[in-house]
């Protein structure tokens, strides 16, 4: 479905990512797993067109991304859920719902979404008309996940839903996840959370300093020896 | 549903009633309070387009003054008969057709809206790409340059010496009809998918564009929209004051229509209106301030522009201790209101829909 080839980016003179490859397939869960700088969020923000790649190529179902400008990425059917959240504080949670469907003009079935995120979301519901500033992180993480979905994306792509968030709601968002996943949609998830992420995961890329280093099924890298060392921190002596 | 059907037909019985009151007050009220009135309504017109641009939008114009200015020339100079513009126009006479051309109020107020968001659409095209205090200072800049071109061209705008001599045609009915239309429009924007991206953009400029919004055409078309009510505005007030000259339009304008919003609470409509009364009505009322105070046993001399000072302590105290406004972003509406006096608990949670 997305496809990334040899993908360079450069902030000034650094190179951020230094052509990597990797291809998400339709109605899976890919992810993307790496430490801070590793340019995990710098892979994302290429695709969706924030920053220009200095070489290499990106390709959705076929079509080269790279002339598609930021704001049509919706239309195409690719929604980002952004890092650290970034709901609307000053809006309700039915208007920051309402604000995902906003390049879509078919009502009846953006009120069936509202419904059906609701019930992937129940806490949602209960909170519908209270200002998104006021709810609580994982509340908010529901709701940036909730949006992305109203505009019932073909692909949606998440940058650390796990930053900031305890444990049980780390766990509870993942589940969701995967049941999103089940729904049909496509999700490329980058990560901290190694573990995580490892576990819902069906093919898995870890990223180190620019470079992809492994791959495989997530439940293999789970077991890898050099995973476990590097990032589930657990001693395999 | 039904109370929807409720909300509209007690609108419409609001807006009679308020003009209702205003043909009695045309009656009774001498010219100095109805003036006051006119002002307080033509001050809500420009005070709900400024918030649409800072209030909804979040861009930090200080241009309005600009645009008040083209929209009150446009108006001024197509309104004044001819053997007024040949009396005005004794130093380069007018330039043709425009010396021979008179319109009706109307048209001549539209059109004089139409120039302002013209120029608002041109200036914004370079200045939207900026942000925060970058955008104020270069839309500020835009507005004095407004206010030179104006002072320069003799033989379009009488240059320095202003115009004179205006048809007093605004009255009470005029400017409280635009500001109700211009309220009901803005309402009806705000509640729309555009006002919806407009607050996204305020919010949050990355995740709005992540939705899908197109945050160029929406700012430009909140500029446009509120640039164009500013010179309908501006045209309102030239034919209510029967005189204006490019001084009128320092910066000192803008300020005031901000100090509006900014007291009324940025994104908030009734605010708008609330502050827009309190403040051109208290503008008069301090004007004892200016005079000298006799107390009895002494007298304080009397300071011209004492109340400016005032105003602004006023200023500071709002900013101390309202730190959105009076009203926040928050609005009162006929929902809250039936729910009050029904004393029923509040559906939705209390909050505006």
């Amino acid at each position: 479905m997305l496809n990334v080839e040899n993908l360079v980016v450069c902030y000034g003179g650094i190179e951020a990512l230094k052509g990597i490859d990797f291809n998400v397939e339709e109605g899976k869960i890919v992810t993307l797993i790496g430490a801070n700088g590793a340019g995990k969020s710098t892979t994302l923000k290429s695709i969706v067109g924030l920053v220009k790649p200095k070489n290499g190529k990106i390709s959705y179902l076929n079509k080269n991304l790279l002339n598609v400008e930021t704001k049509n990425m919706v239309k195409e059917g690719i929604v980002l859920v952004p890092e650290g959240r970034r709901v609307f504080p000053d809006l309700t949670v039915l208007e920051n719902l309402k604000i995902g469907a906003f390049v879509r003009k078919d009502e009846n079935k953006i009120k069936e979404d509202l419904e059906w995120v609701y019930s992937l979301f129940p806490r949602l519901k209960e909170r519908t008309w209270q200002l998104a500033g006021t709810l609580s992180g994982g509340e908010q993480q529901m709701l940036a996940v909730g949006r992305a979905l109203m505009a019932r994306p073909k692909l949606m792509m998440m940058d650390e839903p796990s930053l900031g968030l305890a444990p049980l709601i780390v766990k509870e968002i993942f589940e969701i996840i995967k049941e999103i996943n089940k729904q049909g949609v496509t999700i490329l998830l980058i990560e901290q959370n190694a573990n995580a992420a490892l576990h819902i995961a069906d093919y898995a890329y870890v990223l180190e300093t620019g470079k992809i280093t492994m791959q495989g099924k997530g439940k293999e890298l789970l077991e890898d020896e050099n995973v476990k060392k590097a990032y589930l921190g657990q001693n395999t002596k | 549903m039904k109370r929807k059907k409720y909300n509209i037909i007690f609108s419409v019985i609001l807006i009679i009633l308020l003009f209702v009151i205003l043909y009695f007050a045309k009656l009774y009220l001498d010219d100095y309070k109805s003036r006051i009135l006119n002002l307080c309504a033509i001050y809500t017109i420009l005070g709900l387009s400024l918030n649409l641009i800072n209030g909804f939008t979040g861009l930090f114009s200080l241009g309005h003054a600009g645009f008040m200015a083209i929209g009150a020339y446009t108006t001024a100079l197509l309104t004044m008969p001819i053997p007024i513009k040949e009396q005005n126009f004794f130093m380069a006479p007018l330039i043709s057709p425009l010396d021979k051309i008179v319109w009706p109020f109307l048209p001549s107020l539209i059109l004089g809206g139409i120039l302002a968001a013209f120029v608002a659409f041109l200036i914004g095209a370079p200045v939207l790409r900026l942000k925060g205090d970058y955008l104020a200072i270069a839309t500020l800049g835009f507005s004095e340059i407004i206010r030179v071109i104006f002072t320069n061209t003799q033989r379009l705008t009488n240059g320095a010496l202003g115009l004179k001599g205006i048809p007093n045609t605004t009255n009470l009915f005029w400017s409280f009809g635009i500001a109700v239309i211009t309220l009901i429009v803005m309402i009806l924007l705000i509640n729309s998918s555009y006002g919806r991206a407009f607050k996204a953009i305020r919010e949050d400029e990355i995740a709005a564009e992540n939705m899908g919004i197109n945050l160029f055409k929406h700012k430009i078309l909140a500029f446009t929209i509120g640039a164009f009510f500013a010179g309908i505005g501006g045209g309102l007030l030239g034919n209510l004051i029967g005189a204006i000259d490019p001084l009128m339009f320092r910066f000192f304008l803008t300020y005031n229509i901000l100090l509006i919003i900014v007291l009324g609470g940025m994104g908030s409509i009734t605010g708008t209106v609330i502050s827009a009364f309190i403040i051109t009505i208290s503008m008069e009322a301090l004007r004892f301030l200016d005079e000298s105070i006799n107390l009895g046993f002494f007298t304080i001399r009397g300071i011209p522009g004492l109340r400016m000072v005032v105003f602004s302590v006023l200023l500071m105290m709002v900013i101390l201790f309202f730190r959105n406004g009076l009203m926040g972003n928050k609005e009162i509406t006929l929902d809250i209101l039936a729910n009050k006096l029904s004393k029923k608990p509040l559906t939705k949670g209390g909050v505006k829909r």
